[in-house]
């Protein structure tokens, strides 16, 4: 096991061009289950592929185990990494895939059958052993680059979007099963994804991402009550945080807390909520719509609400958020900053 | 229902003639081949004769003389080891070449595989003079390495070009996992990249291989001794002796000439057709 450092890593692929990767700093924990989490385009791909060395930065240092490996080629970096598009060997059966590490690099003979039915079974494709990768569905091949990954223990898990390729349903049991198969083999682990859901359930911590930048690194309840900035409070949550612009500063509030008025009886600012649409998910309303009278006429909100109270749209009711939700961002900069007193009407 | 079963029954009917049509169509010329080797002339050339069928007793008359009065037998020898050495060669240099282009040289790469292809399609009536210069002060003239040395120059670049689609195919992602699982790049090119793209070796095997035994204005140029003749100019030239063609012989020679390529044929045919529809494989 070990520790993944980066320092004022940096990756630009065409100069002159706004790099890929700009000056990030981040140190995982001891085997952490570490998530970066951002866009399509924000750079995640570039970084990991810089920590398994496939990638070459173009400036700063990675660290795995307290030593710098910039100048180490993949295979002398004791890593696994499983591929978006899991790079299973398509001319090799599924055993021959798993035993491909521990053939590369040279591991006894002897102990490949063992090593390799100990991690099929880890993953119950034992069954499959025999079969080639076109042969297997999504989540039968998911499995087996994992088990790929786990055959030769490595200190370092690098996982690029794994569950992406696999539907709805599947998904969440996947995404189960790995944090699972996390806790059990405690390996450190760094987990890319574009889907804040994932990133939320699995994570440890989550390093936010945008064009190569770290917007915020912290732990889900962290990055999702306390967002760093603009971005990382709309990236986060669905629907998004809703940003109200008061003066010098952007207001935010998530939209399970703005709520009928009357049910609130704290300190709290008060809107007239026009609702426009009204979305109904079983479990809780979607109210869409806009803000009446003063200076937010027009401001387009949504509200996300508990069933018990039903909702018309095209009326007006009374809504609220408690001043202690209230998220305040430096309207310049989009950056987080104290929370302070402000006129609201 | 009614409707579909007539169109499954109607395609099939067109399925069947289509195949039967074609199969008439390259069988044909085997055929041909076949019955002429064993025609006495004068069936032959008897113009009232059927010429689909032996209308006379069958002789070995043709085959006679084409292993004990020609050089035949050496000519195939020839042409067989040229066709080796030169899909070697071309391999060699192909197969790192295309690979450099597609992986390693980025846009560069692109353009330079379509200079490499467009020397491809030069005509060697424009290059046998230049080139028979080269062959002459190397003092290559009348040996077979003469051909050795000009085929490259056109297997090559094809090859390049059609193994560069086949490795742009390939997932870099692969290369990328054998080297996280302890394969240097060189490694990664041997044990990933020729084995999933070996239909795409295989076609410049084989494509090399024709070229080589169908190759002429070269051939004919290059060598004339009757013992350092490719198959296909030692042919014409020594079984159409002024204007006497000894077709039975001709026939013959053709017959047993093509068989082992067709065979190679038939034998890779699926790769061969995946190595001419890379983009449809995964
Ligand atoms: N090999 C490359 N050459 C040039 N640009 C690249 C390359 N790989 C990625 N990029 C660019 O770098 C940025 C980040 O890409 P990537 O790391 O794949 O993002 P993500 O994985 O978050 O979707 C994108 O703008 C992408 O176009
Ligand atoms: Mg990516």
């Amino acid at each position: 096991m070990a520790v993944v450092e980066t320092r004022n890593l940096t990756k630009v692929f065409k100069q002159g061009e706004l790099g890929a990767v700009n000056n990030v700093n981040l140190k995982t924990r001891e085997g952490e289950f570490l998530v970066f989490l951002g866009p399509s385009g924000s750079g995640k791909t570039t970084l990991l592929r810089m920590i398994a060395g496939l990638e070459m930065p173009t400036a700063g240092e990675i660290l795995i185990g307290d030593q710098v490996v910039n100048h180490l080629a993949p295979r002398e970096r004791r890593i696994a990494m499983v591929f978006q598009s899991y790079a299973l060997y398509p001319h090799l059966s599924v055993y021959k895939n798993i035993a491909f590490p521990l053939k590369a690099q040279k591991v006894k003979k002897e102990l490949h059958k063992e090593k390799v039915e100990w991690a099929a079974s880890l993953l119950g494709i034992s069954s499959l052993l025999h079969r080639k990768p076109r042969e297997l569905s999504g989540g039968e091949r998911q499995r087996v680059a994992l088990a790929r990954a786990i055959v030769r223990e490595p200190s370092v898990f690098l996982l690029d979007e794994p569950l992406s390729n696999l539907d709805a349903k599947l998904r969440l049991s996947a995404r189960e099963e790995l944090e699972r198969f996390h806790r059990r083999i405690g390996t450190t682990t760094i987990y890319v994804t574009h889907d804040q859901v994932e990133a939320m359930a699995m994570g440890d911590r989550i390093v936010v991402l945008n064009k190569g930048v770290v917007h915020h690194f912290g732990t889900p309840k962290e990055v999702y009550d306390e967002p760093a900035d603009t971005f990382v409070a709309t990236f986060l949550g669905s629907p998004p945080m809703n940003l109200i612009e008061n003066g010098d500063v952007i207001v935010g509030f998530r939209p399970e807390h703005f709520r009928l008025s009357e049910t609130l009886d704290e300190a709290k600012v008060t809107f007239k909520f026009h609702v426009e649409n009204v979305e109904y998910l079983g479990a809780e309303y979607i109210l869409s719509g806009s803000l009446l009278g003063g200076r937010f006429e027009g401001k387009e909100v949504i509200a996300r609400l508990l069933l018990g109270h039903a909702y018309e749209p095209g009326t007006t009711y009374e809504f609220a958020v408690p001043e202690r939700h209230l998220k305040f961002f430096d309207r310049s900069t989009e950056k987080r900053v104290e929370a302070r007193a402000l006129t609201w009407q | 229902m009614m409707k579909t079963g007539f169109r499954e029954h109607g395609s099939r009917i067109t399925k069947g003639l289509v195949l039967f049509i074609s199969t008439v169509l390259l069988a044909f010329p085997f055929y041909w081949m076949l019955i002429a080797t064993f025609k006495q002339n004068l069936d032959l050339y008897t113009v009232e004769n059927n010429p689909f069928i032996l209308n006379a007793k069958p002789t070995l008359d043709h085959l006679r003389l084409l292993f004990n009065e020609t050089r035949y037998v050496r000519w195939l020898g020839n042409t067989a080891l040229v066709g080796v050495i030169v899909v070697v060669i071309t391999l060699l240099l192909a197969i790192p070449a295309a690979y450099a282009l597609t992986r390693l040289a980025g846009r560069w790469g692109q353009r330079l595989g379509i200079g490499i292809f467009l020397t491809y399609l030069v005509p060697p009536t424009l290059l046998f003079i230049p080139l028979s210069r080269v062959v002459a002060l190397l003092g290559l003239q009348d040996t077979i390495w003469s051909v050795v040395l000009v085929y490259p120059s056109f297997t090559v670049p094809f090859s390049i070009w059609l193994l560069m689609a086949f490795f742009k195919s390939i997932p870099r992602e692969l290369e990328d996992a054998a080297m996280v699982d302890g394969l240097t790049r060189f490694g990664a090119f041997v044990k990933m990249v020729i084995p999933i793209s070996i239909s795409g070796i295989l076609t410049v095997v084989i494509f090399t291989f024709t070229l080589v035994t169908q190759e002429f204005v070269y051939a004919l140029t290059f060598i004339s001794p009757e013992s350092q003749q490719m198959v296909g100019v030692g042919i014409p030239i020594f079984l159409v002796r002024g204007d006497v063609y000894f077709w039975g012989s001709l026939m013959a020679a053709c017959l047993i000439a093509s068989l082992p390529i067709a065979f190679l044929y038939n034998l890779f045919l699926d790769r061969f057709i995946a190595g001419f529809t890379v983009g449809a494989i995964k």
